[in-house]
Parts: C-alpha cells; sequence; structure tokens
C-alpha cells in the first residue's frame, strides 16, 4: 500500500504564547512535529509492515510538509521511524491556510497517486480540523476522519475505519483509495490491522522511538523539495486571519468571611441564585 | 510541561540535525521510561531488568561503535545520549557507560574475531550485559598496584583475587577481568604485565556479590567480583593491549561520556529549580523574585552553559583525532564539579520538599557523590592535569 502522511510542524503547545501587534509572535517557538501527525506516520508504518519483522515492508510511506526550510527537521524525524521518503514545499507559515495546504496535496496526489492519504485529524497549533476532509472533497475520494481503528478487508481494496462517537464506536467502510484522519487512540497496540501482521499482536503503546539505525538511515533518505508555483497552486490566502490576543489574566478570587456573605455574593454579583 | 532542554547560548545551532535528533529522542525516552519509575527504584534500591533491552533496541549501547550491530554514531552524538540518560538518573546512564564504554569498547578494540562476534551483537541488543573489573578493595586510584593474577597453565589462565565497585556486576553474563599475568617477559607482577580477560557468568571459582546499604546510585547494582583458581581458557584473553593502556583507553571513552552525563543531571536540577521557585510563593512574590534566589539560579545556568561548550569541544576535538586525555581529565573534574555543586543547591532552593524522593534533587545529589569519585577521583583528575602543565608527576 502507498501511502502519503502529512506532518505538519507546530510550536510546542507547552510553550507559552507571546504575541507581536496583534499576531502571533513565533521568533522563539520550539518547533515540533504536530502530534496527531506524529499519530499518522505510526499508523502509516503498522499498515506496510509486519509488527513482528519490522525490516520487511510492503509497500510505502511519505511524508510531506509545508513550510521552511526548518521543516526538514520534523521530516527528517519521521524518516527516522521508519518513513521511506518526504517531500518539503517551500512556503513560509503565514502565507499559508487550509485552502492553500488542501489544494498543495490534492497537487502532490495526483501526481504520486497513493492508495490512502493519513493525516492527523487536526493540527494541534490553531485546530483547524479541515485539511482533510477539504482534500477528499476536492479529489472526489472517500474520507473517514477521526479514526480510532483501521482494519484493511477485501484484499486491500478497502479499510475499515473506527471512529468514536458519542454513544460507542462507529464502523466505516471506505474504498481505497481515501483520505483518513487519525485520532490519539489509533496509537494504541492493536488499533490497526493490516491483515499480514499477526491478529494478536500487540505494538507498544503510542508512535514508536526513532531508533538510532533509523536516525542513521534517515540521513540518506530524499527529501524532495517544490514549491506552490511549481505545483501550479494558487497563493492567494483565502483565510484571513483579523487579529489574535491572549486569553485575559485570570483576577485573584475573593476571600468571603461568612456563609451568610458567600450566598448574598453568589446572588448579587455570581447570579446564580 | 516536559523537560525542554536548557540552551541559553543556542548551542543547539553547533549541533547537527543527526545528534538533535538523538537527543531528543533520549529526551522522550526518559520522559517516557525511566522518569515514571526511577523514584520507586532509587527508594527500593532496584535496577529495572527491562532497560537493557529497551536501550538495545533504541541502539544507545556500545552506541558510538561501529558494525556488530552498533549504530555507529559520532561523539557528540553519543555524549548527548548520555547527558539524556543522566537526566533521568545517574544509574542509568553508568549502565549504559559500563556496558558501551568499559565492556563492548575493550571487545572493540582489543578483542579476537570470534569475541567479538560472540558478545557484541548481543551487548547491543541489551541481551547481554557486561561489567568492568579493574579497581580493587585496596587499588582504587592506582590500578597499577592489583593484586589479581593470571597464572598460565598449559591452554588455560588460573585467575585468583579480588574487583571491587563494580557496576552491573551481579547483573553481568560477561565480566571484563584486568589482572597481572606471569608471562610476556613484563616482568612478572609489574604493571606492564596486564592483559584484560573475559570471564563469563557461571565459571568456576568465579562469584559476585552486591553491595548495599548504598547512598548512590541506588537504582543501579555495584558489586564484587571473586576470583579462587577460575581457570579460562587462553582464548579468553583480550589478545590487542598489554599493560595498563588497556583500561586506561577504557575509561577515557567513559569519561568523556561522563563529562555530558553530568550537564544532565545538572540540567534536571536546574529545571526543578526554576520550576519549583518560581511556583513557591513566600514573602508575597514567588520564590524566584528574590535576589538571593535568582544569584543562584543564574550561576547554576552559566556553569551548565560552560560546561555544555566544554564537552561539545571535546566531542569535535575526538572527531578531529586531537583529543587528548589531559583535556578529558579537565572536562569530567569541571562538569561533575559543577553538576554537584547544582544539584546541592537545587536541593537548597527547594526548602524541605528537597530532602524527599518525590523531587529529583537529593537523588542526582546524592548519584553525583559517586560520580565525583568514580572513573577517576576529583583528585586524581587534578593531578593528570597537574602533570600536564608542570610536566612533574604528583601522584606518589
Amino acid at each position: 500500500m502507498k501511502i502519503l502522511v502529512t506532518a505538519k510542524r507546530i510550536p510546542d503547545p507547552g510553550q507559552k504564547i507571546k504575541l507581536k501587534g496583534n499576531a502571533l509572535d513565533l521568533s522563539a517557538a520550539n518547533w515540533q512535529l504536530n502530534q496527531f501527525d506524529e499519530y499518522a506516520v505510526e499508523a502509516a508504518l503498522r499498515l506496510t509492515e509486519d509488527g513482528a519483522a519490522p525490516a520487511t515492508r510492503q509497500g510505502a510511506v511519505t511524508v510531506a510538509s509545508l513550510g521552511p526550510a526548518d521543516v526538514q527537521q520534523q521530516l527528517r524525524s519521521a524518516l527516522a521511524m521508519g518513513a521511506d521518503k518526504a517531500i518539503r514545499v517551500e512556503a513560509k507559515d503565514e502565507e499559508l491556510d487550509a485552502v492553500i495546504v488542501a489544494k498543495t496535496l490534492e497537487k502532490l496526489v495526483r501526481r504520486d497517486q497513493p492508495d490512502l492519504v493519513l493525516m492527523g485529524k487536526l493540527a494541534a497549533d490553531n485546530e483547524g480540523n479541515d485539511v482533510g476532509q477539504r482534500l477528499a472533497a476536492l479529489l472526489g475520494w472517500p474520507q473517514a476522519t477521526f479514526a480510532c481503528s483501521i482494519q484493511v478487508v477485501d484484499g486491500g481494496k478497502a479499510l475499515l475505519v473506527g471512529r468514536e462517537v458519542d454513544n460507542g464506536v462507529e464502523i466505516k467502510k471506505v474504498r481505497l483509495p481515501a483520505v483518513v484522519t487519525v485520532d490519539l487512540r489509533i496509537i494504541a497496540p492493536q488499533a490497526v490491522k493490516n491483515g499480514r501482521t499477526a491478529a494478536n499482536f500487540a505494538y507498544p503503546e503510542g508512535p514508536r522511538y526513532a531508533s538510532l539505525k533509523g536516525i542513521r538511515a534517515a540521513k540518506d533518505k530524499p527529501i524532495e523539495a517544490l514549491t506552490l508555483s511549481g505545483l501550479g497552486v494558487s497563493t492567494a490566502l483565502q483565510v484571513k486571519t483579523h487579529g489574535s490576543e491572549l486569553p485575559p489574566a485570570r483576577q485573584a478570587g475573593k476571600k468571603i468571611a461568612s456563609v451568610h456573605e458567600l450566598v448574598e455574593k453568589l446572588r448579587s454579583e455570581a447570579k446564580v441564585l | 510541561m516536559p523537560f525542554a532542554g536548557v540552551d541559553f547560548l543556542q548551542l543547539d545551532e553547533l549541533l547537527t540535525e543527526e545528534e538533535r535528533l538523538v537527543r531528543d529522542t533520549f529526551r522522550r525516552f526518559v520522559d517516557d521510561e525511566i522518569l515514571p519509575v526511577i523514584g520507586r527504584h532509587f527508594r527500593e534500591g532496584t535496577f529495572d531488568a527491562s532497560w537493557p533491552r529497551k536501550l538495545g533496541s533504541l541502539g544507545a549501547l556500545g552506541a558510538s561503535l561501529t558494525g556488530y550491530g552498533c549504530a555507529g554514531l559520532g561523539p557528540v552524538a553519543y555524549g548527548l545520549i548520555m547527558q539524556e540518560l543522566e537526566r533521568g538518573d545517574s544509574g542509568v546512564r553508568s549502565f549504559a557507560s559500563v556496558q558501551g564504554a568499559l565492556v563492548m569498547y575493550p571487545i572493540h578494540s582489543f578483542g579476537s574475531e570470534e569475541q567479538k562476534q560472540r558478545w557484541l551483537p548481543k551487548m547491543a541488543a541489551g541481551e547481554a550485559i557486561g561489567c568492568f573489573g579493574l579497581t580493587e578493595p585496596d587499588f582504587g586510584s592506582n590500578p597499577g598496584g592489583m593484586r589479581t593474577t593470571a597464572r598460565r597453565v598449559g591452554d588455560t589462565y588460573v585467575l585468583n583475587g579480588e574487583k571491587r565497585w563494580i557496576t552491573n556486576g551481579g547483573l553481568s553474563d560477561v565480566a571484563v577481568v584486568w589482572a597481572k599475568t606471569d608471562e610476556d617477559g613484563a616482568g612478572q607482577g609489574g604493571a606492564k604485565s596486564v592483559r584484560g580477560f573475559l570471564v563469563e557468568r557461571g565459571t568456576p571459582g568465579f562469584s559476585t556479590r552486591d553491595i548495599h546499604g548504598k547512598f548512590s546510585l541506588r537504582a543501579s547494582v555495584t558489586s564484587e567480583l571473586i576470583f579462587e583458581d577460575c581457570v579460562v581458557p587462553a582464548s579468553a584473553m583480550l589478545p590487542g593491549v598489554q599493560g595498563l593502556r588497556g583500561p586506561l583507553s577504557c575509561l577515557n571513552q567513559a569519561r568523556f561520556g561522563i563529562s555530558f552525563g553530568a550537564i544532565g543531571a545538572a540540567m534536571a536540577c536546574y529545571d526543578e529549580a526554576l520550576r519549583y521557585t518560581k511556583d513557591r510563593k513566600q514573602f508575597s512574590r514567588p520564590l524566584a523574585g528574590h535576589q538571593l534566589v535568582q544569584a543562584k539560579l543564574v550561576d547554576m545556568l552559566e556553569e551548565i552553559s560552560k560546561a555544555q561548550l566544554l564537552s561539545l569541544h571535546l566531542g569535535r576535538l575526538k572527531v578531529a583525532g586531537t583529543l587528548r586525555p589531559a583535556q578529558i581529565s579537565m572536562a569530567k573534574r569541571n562538569n561533575v564539579r559543577m553538576a554537584l555543586h547544582i544539584a546541592r543547591n537545587a536541593r537548597d532552593l527547594l526548602g524541605a520538599n528537597g530532602i524527599t524522593d518525590e523531587y529529583q534533587a537529593g537523588r542526582h545529589m546524592c548519584n553525583l557523590e559517586s560520580v565525583f569519585t568514580y572513573e577517576g577521583t576529583d583528585h586524581i583528575h587534578t593531578l593528570v592535569i597537574g602533570e600536564d602543565i608542570t610536566g612533574i608527576p604528583a601522584f606518589d
């Protein structure tokens, strides 16, 4: 199975956000791979290997990202996990929106013809959650979002995709080629079944570590560099950010002397009584 | 919020992409696999049996060696692994240092092809564990005086003697044992007659006894090795080296890694002290808002930054092939001193909380007391550098 996986870099979600004017100041950001994309890389690797003998691969995993040259670091970490090759489309972060990203991915898909596009359900920076859906629409492909499990069926022609919904797990059957976006439970030990790995095989929980051998091997794996104009993607932003503001700072609480005063405040100030 | 490193001087820019990837992998490994259990292991005095294979599957054991299933990393990447492991715990780093630098390295450098094939792949995978027997109860800083002997009898050697303070001793499948031989024309019993032997667990006459009651390195096994008419085949000898150059070259590898490791322990203590003092309020403001506290934090950061530059530079010298043992002595001496000092100050800033194992500083502080003493005591490294600059050895 040929799989295209997206890999967006995002600022470390644990870092304090700073503003410069009314835009985010990312000059001191620690960049890292969007965690949901990392889960998608892990799921893609599980789909293309025999878990008991990971070296015997069937299929190939390509990781794609849009961004400046630094993105190479995140792509290299996906290659070190085991992906086969990478594509970087040159772009500045502020020149991208979900429409441009989806259209760029569409071009890559039409060029490389993967059987499956695996993506994180959203990027944990702006939590947009729409590139996967847009891409499926542009391609006219079936889509399954928020996957918590994937099972290859019909001799590799379709997937059964589990999605956690309010009152249980919904199973969707999508024929390939398709777009699937993954949620965090896709990295559970038995969430991905490719029909080749023994049915009772259990992976360690979570995305795999890049081993030193993987890191060494990644040095020699190709990262193809492309441009938006070379792919014929219009660079006019359709989603415009009008401003950013930090959440208001928390006010200090008030100390209350008596139950009587508490009831009074709940009535007059909090207005919950 | 997970540990994000200490990099005041933007030294990351001096690292290659590969070095950063390696560092980040082990940073995550320590967060996931070491920190959640290290407090319990330290308290109970236990080594986690799952660590060797986990480290092996990532390629951390003998990572700077090439071939035989080893990762073939450069010295800086290797050092950064040691740094991250010791950010977890000096005991875990000690395990990896001994396995890689003190056992796999001499087998790789001085062993026969058969010895390499037999041990290196299994040791790289963490399926076999090794220890290094040099120090004896009465000979630590002065290994040339060792009493352990290997007497040639036909096609065998007969080992007698005792080794002490041996990390991994009780866990080991194989021990690299240094002993004086009675042959090779180098003068019986002289330091030049020292040879290395691979002694396997279960060899009659070889036993180990673990040392208990340690204040330090409690998550690591420390043992005595006892040899009583222990007969090994002549093929158990490391053919490629004779004299103290053998063990000392191993120690140079290990000390280089320790200079990085100490930075990891210091970073953990600084990071913990910084978080704690920013969070805890005394006298109407966070502790970190007090001048005396800030001075301590700045001292820590400054020392860590200098140590980072020192070790990084030595790594580059190592690649160039110009690194001298006295320079490694300076890095080991400086970095372990600074780490111990930082651990003590971090414990201080944590107040009463610093004396419990809910926090890391006390554990690192106790561990670093061992690191200060092992692999060349602070005194010995002082004298190594002293001899280097004056030309006068002051050991005797």
